[in-house]
């Protein structure tokens, strides 16, 4: 095997390695916003008081605005605009490089900061697993408490209609 | 390539210097030809000046379609600046801009080809935003029209040379018509769609 | 015309004066908190952002508050808020399919996939006053029983397998979306903008005309495929972060209205629908929406259209209550100018009447 093939496919091999840590890192990314954008911002400040945080700073300071809401005709079909929500967002910069951004809907811009913050965490080498079992993995469970509980109440409330036939007996 | 956090920043007090950077603009279009200048000032990136960064800072945003020329387009960082910055949509036809920003005055297109209004819109043209080395010095134009006391003159190094004899096309479209922002560093000229032209010669 | 006055400063200060003391009422009473007002009075919240267009739920309740419950007023309150924000961009459109349901009822299957689920529902009181309810109190917890797992489909898909009813309009990736608060409205609309209009439309005029359907005027024979109400997860494509972001979930209730059939020589018969989609609980706003954007589709399907329900220009014009009330309520600013006019004209016209009279009695007299 000549010398050039090695190196192609070591290529080749490196790069389709670093697509998919890519979409991992961001599929990672995406569900802890999910669940940071369900908590209070203070629940998320309280998690990370106990965390010593690297220097950062803020690239965009955050700000409140609007983003337009869009559903589907028939639910599945062409979009359409609803109406609009309130949002907040914010952009944060760890020292050693990591860039993390928050949304959030309403005018919390702590709370899109704190989300940035914890955005960038999540994607430090030295960070990230702590940030998810002690700020991202308890604020999910508590999550995922409160919707069983909403479904338990809405599952009692489930009925089987029966319909008369007439002329029977 | 430039990351987003070696983009150079937006402005450190936006409601403020958005505001004064407004009252500079709206001061140079109800005073055709006079040069004012932009105070707040926020990081340029690439080829674009200051005041041009504090304007697009001021008056983009998601709802303002965006025509770069050549020059602009060809800096990743003037594109992912504005991009982060104002979330104005870049578009490669400039028929439905609300702005332009023109680096290379020399390559400007013709003016037709931007969007010039409607009888019942008359706003919605593009605003063309240019770029050019001095408002101080050059040739001698001189200008007449709404907002102007009889007679202004403005001095500058106009590229293309010939833009304000363009501009006339704005005479036969009224109350279409495209609207100029001249931008020289921290000084800016409006020369609105109702603004008359004439050289002097140098 | 309305020509402006000058003049009042001191009387218009005192009024907003009398105003702010009237809004607060007896101050021995608690002041009412925001909320108070979200939890206690949510479907009030829930109409305010719907008509008001903006899903808030703190400043809803703080537009009721400041609006004293004129829900109208407090529309108008959020509306003007909203011109205030800038607007970052468009959400992914929210998948109801996905809905996390509180609340789903058919009128058209007894047996769906997940189930008929009554919710927290006025449907089935029998719409007594409640005297205990005046003070003091404590619901009991409400009852749990074990969350299915199925997955809870629109009745509309299940519909759909089978090619029993038409599939909803599809648009290509990237095609834009008509937004009515940024291009004037022109007329014929379509769809996008018809819903827009409807989903911040007055629920009392949707109501009005919806039922003006089922009375006859433009009968389309609807039946409530599906009506669901819960959380949906909303995601907006971030372009610093360069992939779809979550925002937090909103609530919204939908209605899928399935309607009288229709069919050519070259297409099978089968069922069309209406559709309906609101911020919040609002089953008889979207309830109403769907009737009217099934009676708005008329002209694409070929029907006769004579009634007001079906004339899209009558409904999307008259149904903004912001801008109904703005112009009714403007006729109570001063007019003086323009009626100074009229009465001069009036006391011109009647002189002339007078003087005819008086030449014919002359006449008469003279004859």
């Amino acid at each position: 095997m000549k010398l050039s093939i090695i190196i192609d496919n070591f290529d080749a091999a490196s790069s389709v390695d670093q697509v998919t840590q890519h979409n991992n890192q961001q599929a990672q990314r995406k569900a802890a916003m999910a669940v940071l954008a369900h908590a209070e911002a203070g629940e998320i400040a309280a998690r990370l008081r106990n965390f010593s945080l690297p220097a950062h700073q803020h690239l965009r300071m955050p700000e409140s605005g609007l983003v337009m809401l869009r559903g589907r005709v028939g639910g599945d079909g062409a979009p359409f605009n609803l109406g609009e929500a309130t949002v907040s967002r914010a952009a944060v910069r760890l020292a050693s490089g990591e860039v993390g951004f928050g949304y959030t809907l309403g005018r919390d811009g702590e709370k899109a900061r704190l989300i940035a913050l914890c955005d960038a965490l999540v994607q430090s080498r030295d960070h990230g697993g702590l940030v998810e079992r002690n700020v991202i993995a308890p604020l999910r469970e508590q999550l995922m408490v409160e919707r069983r509980q909403a479904a338990a109440e809405t599952a009692a409330t489930k009925v089987d209609f029966y319909t008369m036939v007439r002329g029977e007996g | 390539m430039t990351t987003i956090s070696e983009l150079p920043p937006g402005f450190a007090d936006k409601v403020l210097s958005a505001q004064s950077t407004f009252r500079s603009v709206m001061d140079a279009m109800a005073r055709p030809g006079s040069v004012r200048r932009i105070v707040p000032m926020a990081g340029a990136p690439g080829p674009m000046m200051r005041g041009t960064a504090a304007i697009a800072l001021t008056l983009f945003d998601h709802d303002t379609p965006l025509w770069l020329d050549a020059r602009m387009a060809e800096s990743p960082d003037v594109v992912k600046w504005l991009k982060f910055h104002t979330g104005a949509p870049v578009v490669q036809d400039c028929s439905i801009a609300s702005f332009a920003l023109v680096s290379n005055g020399a390559a400007l297109p013709p003016l037709d080809r931007f969007a010039l209004g409607t009888n019942e819109y008359p706003d919605r043209s593009t605003t063309v935003i240019i770029q050019l080395e001095s408002l101080v010095s050059g040739r001698s134009f001189e200008l007449r029209g709404p907002g102007i006391d009889g007679v202004a003159t403005l001095q500058a190094s106009i590229e293309p040379f010939d833009l304000l004899e363009r501009l006339r096309l704005n005479e036969a479209l009224f109350p279409r018509g495209i609207d100029v922002v001249l931008v020289a560093d921290d000084a800016v000229v409006a020369i609105p769609r109702t603004t008359r032209a004439v050289s002097k010669g140098s | 015309m309305y020509v402006a006055v000058k003049g009042g400063e001191r009387a218009i200060e005192n009024a907003h004066r009398l105003l702010a003391n009237a809004r607060r009422g007896d101050q021995s009473v608690p002041e009412v908190t925001l909320d108070q007002i979200s939890e206690q009075l949510g479907l009030a919240v829930d109409r305010v952002m719907g008509e008001g267009s903006l899903y808030d739920r703190e400043l809803a309740a703080l537009a009721i508050k400041q609006a004293r419950g004129d829900l109208i007023e407090a529309i108008f309150l959020v509306r003007a808020f909203r011109a205030t924000l800038p607007r970052f961009g468009a959400s992914e459109p929210v998948d109801t399919g996905a809905m996390r349901v509180q609340r789903r009822v058919s009128s058209t299957f007894k047996d769906i996939p997940g189930g008929q689920i009554l919710g927290p529902t006025f449907d089935y009181t029998h719409r007594l006053l409640d005297p205990s309810l005046a003070e003091g109190f404590v619901p009991d917890a409400p009852a749990t029983a074990e969350a299915a797992t199925a997955p809870t489909p629109r009745v509309t898909d299940i519909l759909g397998r089978d090619g029993l009813i038409e599939s909803s309009p599809q648009a290509d990736d990237g095609a834009s979306v008509g937004d009515l608060t940024r291009e004037p409205l022109n007329f014929p609309a379509d769809r996008d903008l018809r819903l827009q209009n409807l989903a911040r439309g007055d629920e009392g005029f949707l109501l009005a005309m919806g039922y003006s359907t089922q009375r006859g005027y433009g009968r389309n024979h609807p039946f409530a495929g599906e009506i669901r109400f819960g959380e949906v997860e909303v995601e907006f494509f971030a372009e610093d972060a360069g992939f779809a972001v979550p925002l937090g979930s909103i609530e919204l209730t939908e209605c899928q209205m399935v309607n009288q059939f229709k069919g050519t020589a070259t297409e099978a018969p089968c069922f069309t629908r209406g559709y309906g989609l609101a911020f919040g609980q609002s089953e008889r706003k979207t309830m109403s929406m769907a009737l009217v954007d099934r009676a708005l589709r008329a002209r694409e399907l070929g029907e006769e259209a004579l009634a007001p329900a079906q004339d899209e220009e009558f409904v999307m014009s008259h149904s903004d209550n912001v801008q109904a009330t703005g112009f009714v309520e403007h006729l109570k600013l001063p007019h003086y100018v323009d009626f100074q006019s009229e009465l001069g004209l009036l006391r011109k016209l009647r002189q002339e009447f007078a003087d005819a009279q008086a030449g014919d009695a002359m006449k008469e007299a003279a004859e």
